[in-house]
């Protein structure tokens, strides 16, 4: 499908879910522009609510590549909530427990978390090369292994902080916020910036760099494609299926090592998902697996949730809409053929319009 | 080590199928959706909003029969998304599904906040509205098989229902024509088979199974419906059905497996044998991941699953 109509799917699709959710509210006895603009001030109102938002953003971000990476290569990342988990996990762990110098701490933290998760998502890629299971299964299974993994750790006495349900803070020499006490851009810096946003911009330089310009991303993307016709052409397919859940779950890790040490600065106990991972997959869809699409869809994404939780104080309207707004997103985004549809008939007509005018 | 005691192991088989029964009714609601040749991804989201609609009804209503159906057609409505973006507009079904997921539970804890004074837990459903007992008082209390058949009249509603899609699927013309769809679209279509309005039935039945699922869970193990009541239980069906290689009695034993995973939590947590419960619920996922390495292999469903159906394809 030609580029410029994908974006111009994608535009409609969101306008489509917002129009649909202003409906539902107003069912529901809600100003919808009421509560749009309470969203969009929500967002802009302040520099402090725009950092915040960028904040809330990057684990989407780079939760959004991770799966767009697989899917690229014809996998189904369904996994990056769990290596999420596990990349936040050991980067609270090399962050509470290890003892070296600013920066360097903060990028062995960072590093040990991509390792842990490229590991936990390449068993995934390892038992479908060698055994055929199902990536699907796999990934699903290994979420929940990792949710109980990680709250069984945090509950390790040395590790959890007395009357709490969490972890120990990390060192600040593990942390990459920004230091405080900048006065920039008004309240812009009262949120705690870090680098994780500057980071996520890079890895979807280096992830489209990889794909489009080296021989692994052109090997991963022809695996994707045909992996019939890869293997015929000489491509080691079942590598190449370990080297890209590797990869994605590299990805998924340094979401939740950036969240971490930028963030929260600890790991809490996990009642249920917490959900970074699935909305990855709705980000890489409306980014259409595109990694520069990642950062504007994972800005969205992040937007809308950040935004939108503010109509519930406000005026006391149902937070959830965003989430059925973004389904009703991800579900036009399916059909193609329905927008594709729609949009002819409107050219058809305007066409027959000035026929008929004439 | 205290011994194993006959009741012990009443015990665990009774919460074993207790925990099952959800999980069977949604694996068999993907069963029907991927035999036709629909991947049905949303399983997730339909349970969610089977499980608020069900006990919801049942609280208001005051009927748990009521709620148990109306959780299924509320799951059944979401399938008919499903089905109109996969069926009729050749949608991308992963993509779809997903997107299933996210209105699923966004529509359920938005309506629980319209309808109960912004909680996003409902109100509990008095004891005697829960789903009856149907073996109640038939046994001495706490005894072996009071403990293994005294279930919620949905858990036996489970494995009937197991039967009744198996015998659909292999030993009626509507079960043949819902695989052939399923395996090969085009022959079926050849045949005089309408492609289209076979998979609308299977998919919906698919969402009404699954809401029921959902609905078994809110009015009968529990009695409420909250944000983490589901949490995951469709996404371990959806496993179920794959690890049951997409048939009902496979699927069955997938669930089966993963409700004693959880009786024997349940049971462990009652003793003073010292395991973390977070170990302990981690063994389910773990057995999972071995038992597919070593027995099952390769996973294959329907041939034609997952891709969209185009009547005027060349």
């Amino acid at each position: 499908m030609m580029k410029r109509n994908r974006l111009k799917f994608t535009i409609i699709s969101i306008l489509v879910g917002l129009l649909v959710g202003a409906f539902i509210l107003l069912a529901v006895g809600f100003n919808p522009l009421e509560a749009y603009t309470i969203m969009i001030r929500g967002i802009f109102g302040k520099p402090k609510y725009i950092s915040w938002t960028i904040i809330r953003s990057t684990p989407l971000i780079l939760t959004g590549i991770s799966v767009a990476f697989a899917f690229r290569t014809g996998l189904f990342n369904i996994g990056a909530e769990g290596q999420f988990i596990i990349g936040a996990l050991v980067a609270t762990l090399v962050g509470y427990f290890w003892n070296l110098p600013p920066v360097i701490h903060a990028i062995v933290a960072i590093l040990m978390a991509c390792l842990a998760a490229a590991i936990w998502a390449g068993l995934a890629g390892f038992l479908k090369a060698k055994f055929g299971v199902n990536e699907v299964i796999t990934t699903i299974m290994l979420n929940w292994i990792a949710l109980y993994l990680s709250n069984a750790i945090v509950f390790w006495d040395k590790f959890k902080r007395p009357n709490s349900e969490a972890s120990q803070k990390i060192l600040e020499t593990a942390s990459i916020r920004l230091p405080k006490g900048i006065n920039f851009l008004g309240d812009f810096f009262r949120a705690p910036v870090n680098w994780g946003f500057i980071i996520a911009i890079l890895v979807a330089i280096l992830i489209r760099h990889i794909l489009k310009n080296t021989t692994l991303g052109y090997q991963l993307r022809a695996v994707g494609f045909n992996s019939d016709a890869a293997e015929y052409g000489g491509i080691d397919v079942k590598k190449n299926i370990v080297i890209s859940m590797a990869i994605a779950g590299a990805l998924s890790g340094l979401a939740g090592a950036v969240h971490v040490l930028g963030v929260t600065e600890e790991v809490s106990v996990l009642a249920a998902m917490e959900g970074n991972g699935f909305d990855g997959i709705a980000v890489s869809l409306i980014a259409a697996n595109s990694s520069i699409g990642c950062i504007f869809a994972g800005l969205l994404f992040g937007g809308l949730k950040y935004g939108g939780y503010k109509i519930q104080p406000a005026m006391g309207a149902p937070s959830e809409i965003i989430s059925i707004v973004i389904g009703i997103i991800v579900f036009f985004i399916s059909m193609p053929k329905l927008i594709e549809m729609l949009t002819t008939l409107r050219a058809r007509r305007k066409r027959g319009g000035e026929i008929e005018s004439k | 080590m205290e011994r194993l005691s006959l009741n012990d192991l009443g015990l665990i088989i009774g919460i074993s199928l207790m925990y099952a029964a959800p999980l069977m009714y949604t694996a068999l609601g993907g069963v029907m959706s991927e035999n036709s040749g629909v991947v049905n991804i949303g399983l997730e989201g339909m349970m969610t909003i089977g499980a608020f609609v069900g006990t919801t009804v049942a609280y208001f209503s005051g009927s748990p029969w009521l709620g148990f159906l109306m959780g299924g057609l509320a799951g059944g409505v979401l399938a008919l998304l499903h089905a109109i973006a996969c069926v009729s507009f050749a949608a991308d079904q992963v993509v779809s599904g997903i997107a299933i997921n996210f209105l699923g539970p966004g529509l359920a804890l938005f309506l629980s906040r319209v309808f109960f004074d912004g909680a996003t837990m409902t109100a509990p459903i008095p004891l005697q509205n829960k789903i009856p007992r149907p073996m109640n008082n038939l046994f001495t209390k706490g005894s072996f098989l009071d403990l293994v058949l005294n279930q919620y009249a949905t858990v036996y509603l489970a494995f009937l229902l197991v039967f009744i899609v198996w015998f659909l699927l292999y030993k009626t013309k509507i079960g043949l024509r819902i695989r052939a769809v399923g395996e090969h679209p085009k022959a079926a279509d050849t045949l005089g088979i309408n492609v289209f309005r076979v998979k609308y039935l299977a998919v919906i039945l698919s969402g009404v199974f699954a809401g029921l699922g959902g609905a078994s869970m809110s009015i009968a193990v529990v009695s409420n419906f909250r944000a983490t009541l589901i949490s995951g239980q469709g996404f371990i069906a959806l496993a179920a059905m794959i690890f049951g290689k997409w048939t009902p009695q496979g699927s069955m034993w997938a669930c089966l497996l993963f409700g004693a995973a959880q009786g024997i939590v349940v049971y462990l947590g009652g003793t003073d044998i010292k395991v973390s419960s977070q170990i302990l619920e981690m063994i389910p996922y773990v057995l999972t991941l071995i038992i597919l390495m070593s027995f099952v292999g390769k996973a294959t469903g329907p041939a034609a699953n997952g891709v969209p159906y185009e009547k005027n394809e060349a």
